[in-house]
Order: C-alpha cells, then structure tokens, then sequence
C-alpha cells in the first residue's frame, strides 16, 4: 500500500514536470512564432515598396539567388538593407522556432535525467541540423 | 498585374486557405499548394517551399492552445518525430527528382485520401486500449490526460513500429508536397497505435512544425522558398488559421465541415485533372 502511494506520488510528480515542459514549449513556440512574423511584416512591407511597379512573375522556377538560401547571406543582406533579405531572416527564424524546441526537449529531459528520452531527442536535433546545415 | 496587387490577392487567398485548412482540422498547406498552382499559376515547387514555411507558422502558432488543453504527449511526440524528420528529408530528396505534373497527380491523391481520413475518424472514434504492447511502458509512451470530472484517463499504445513506419510516410508526404499531412499522422496514432484521439490530435500539431522545419531547410537552400511569395502567403495562412481555430470553438462545425470537405475533394479532383493534362 505504502509502495503504491510513493509509485504514484513519484508518477503524479513527472507529469507535473511534462506539463511545465509542455507550458514552456508552447510559449517558447509562441513567441517563435510572433517574432517571425513581426519581422516578415517589416520585411514585407519594405520588399513592397522597393519592387513597386514589378510584375511577378512565379510560373516557371528559376532559382533565388545564392545568396539568400544560407544564413551568412541572409545575414550580410539585411545588413545592407536588402528587403528580400529582412524576408528570409523572417523564414529562417520561423524554421529556427521548432528546432528551439527540440533543443528546450533535450535540455528538459537531461534536468529530468531522462536518458532514453535525451536520446531520442538528440537523434531528432542532429536529423533537422543535417537539413539545415549538410544539405547544400 | 502589378506587385501590390498580387501581394494583397495572395494575402487574401492565403487568409481563406488557412481558413479553411483549420475548420477542416487538415492544416492550411492542402489548400494552399492547390490555391497557388492553379489559381496564381505558380509553379507547384514555389508552392510547396512558401507552404512549409506556412505550415510551420500553423502549427507553432496555435501550440500555446493545445497546451493549455493538456492533452499533448511530449514523449510520444518526440518519439515518433525521429521517423517523421528523417521522412522528411527524404521526401524533399525525392521532390527533386520527381516530374512537376508528377507531384500535381501525387497532390490530388494525397488530398483525396486526407479529406476521407479526417472524415472517417471524426464518424468513427476507436474504442480507448485496455492493455498496450510492453514496450508501450518500456519506452514511456504510455502517459494519462484529463477528463473534463477531473479525474485521469490512463492510456496505453500498441504496434509501436506499425505507428513508427506510418509516420515516416506522413515525413516523407511532408517534405514531398509541403503539407503538414496531420491527417496521415492521426492515422498512425489514433487507428495503428490506439492513441486516445484528443491526444494523438493535439500531439500532431505539435509533430507538424518540426517535421516541416526538417525539409524547409532543404527547400531554403535550393532558392525554393521566395520572399515575394513567403511575405503574404506565410501571414495570410497564419491570420486564417487563428480565426479558424477561434470560429471552431464557437461554431457548430459538423455541416461546415462536411461542406469544406466537399471543397477539399474538388481541388484534389482538379490538381489531378490539370497534372494529367498538362504532362500528356
């Protein structure tokens, strides 16, 4: 009887510590989220008027330059004031923001001493940083 | 058509797209990529590099509300996350190598079946597991939400790998087409591993933005994702699916649903038609 009590008071503690993660994890998203999409405005806005009079045109693929499709361009262009730049800064933080979150998991899960878990999400984290990083 | 114009007819398009992807519960990519391919005449690759981005706005966005609920598994999530991101990669992979009208046809057939998966699960919940596989408690899927009196429902998984393997389908659809493919990763939850469907529903959102940011990067690199398409359609989407989650809570959504799920057919009907007939 005793041994059940403590079994679930150990359980009913890990939960808590689940839903706090979780808490965090949706704000940490949240704010993700917000900021990206704060910058997209700005950028978006600036891209607008920079290209005023210019007729998309998006029918047949050709490719955005080299330089904004990896961080240190897009990081050089917003610098220079390049609008597109502002934009993809906007996409990257948005792709950042999940990954944030796996990186939030992993530390949760170590503080939890979680091994099984902390594993789980380092495969998850080195598989998104292939993408981001490797694939070029 | 000058640049303002387009800008502001794609916000709108975006805005009913997103729309429409959350009273449907099937996430604003399946109405995007369509919207823009044949709508703005975009090339379904441009499409599916501005969706991603979209459905990873989607899906982080309404995060903090899922959470709230407390029905999210953190554990089956990640999990199950290992074989969507490697889905993922493999999906954005294989969208190189596969012939544009290829992935229009693809699209449509993927649309088709979502639509009847979202509609069959919300006709027929499975009953709750009495006893899961052992390795539900070994890897600590297991776990407990709770039920409106305050109490606990305990839950239990099964065929772990059966659920392992759908998912990285759901990965690879993902990255293929730019969908958050919620629909695909119910199934894996809710009909092969018999999570409880609040729980595998709420969890998927989750699942969606990594899987997403997995093939974004992909995309980014190769010049897919472009900042003229990405600024309207990435807010649009947004604006869209906040009001729609909103009006779900509020509204009686069961005739709405059945009538977007007749949209969603049409569009997926469409999407075929239009690859068919500009391949041949």
């Amino acid at each position: 009887m005793v041994l059940r009590t403590k079994a679930e008071e150990s359980g009913h503690k890990e939960r808590l510590d689940d839903r706090m993660m979780e808490i965090i994890m949706g704000r940490l998203l949240q704010v993700g989220v917000l900021l990206a999409s704060f910058v997209m405005l700005v950028g978006g806005i600036v891209y607008v008027r920079a290209h005023q009079g210019a007729i998309p045109d998006y029918r047949v693929f050709k490719s955005e330059p080299q330089t904004l499709r990896h961080v240190g361009g897009v990081v050089s262009g917003v610098a220079a004031g390049d609008p597109a730049a502002i934009i993809q800064l906007a996409v990257l933080l948005l792709i950042a923001t999940p990954v944030a979150r796996v990186i939030f998991a992993l530390v949760a899960f170590g503080i939890e001493r979680d091994k099984l878990y902390v594993g789980i999400s380092a495969i998850v984290l080195a598989v998104l940083l292939f993408s981001l990083i490797r694939s070029q | 058509m000058s640049l303002l114009i387009f800008t502001a007819l794609l916000f709108l398009g975006s805005l009913i797209a997103g729309l429409l992807g959350a009273l449907t519960g099937l996430g604003g990519g399946v109405v995007l990529v369509p919207l823009l391919t044949l709508g703005f005449h975009v090339d379904i690759r441009y499409a599916i590099g501005v969706s991603l981005i979209s459905v990873i706005a989607t899906s982080s966005g309404a995060a903090a509300a899922y959470v709230r609920e407390g029905y999210s598994s953190v554990r089956i999530g990640m999990f199950l996350e290992v074989a969507t991101t490697i889905g993922a990669i493999l999906g954005a992979f294989l969208a190189t190598v596969v012939h544009t009208q290829a992935l229009a046809i693809i699209f449509g057939l993927v649309l088709i079946y979502s639509a009847y998966l979202s509609w069959q699960q919300a006709r027929n919940p499975v009953p709750t597991l009495e006893k899961g596989s052992p390795w539900s408690g070994k890897l600590r899927l297991s776990g407990d939400y709770p039920e409106p009196d305050g109490s606990r429902c305990k839950y239990e998984v099964e065929n772990i790998p059966g659920g392992f393997g759908m998912m990285f389908v759901a990965g690879a659809l993902s990255g293929l087409l730019g969908i958050g493919s919620g629909a695909v990763k119910v199934l894996a939850m809710d009909r092969i591993m018999k999570v409880p469907f609040k729980v595998s529903t709420t969890t998927s959102n989750f699942m969606i933005g990594v899987t997403a940011a997995a093939s974004a990067g992909i995309y980014l690199h190769r010049g897919l994702i472009t900042p003229g398409l990405a600024f309207p359609v990435m807010l649009g989407v947004l604006c869209g699916s906040l009001i729609g989650a909103r009006y779900l809570v509020r509204a009686h959504v069961s005739v709405l649903r059945s009538v977007f799920t007749i949209v969603i057919l049409a569009l997926g009907v469409e999407m075929i038609v239009n690859g068919v007939t500009k391949w041949f």
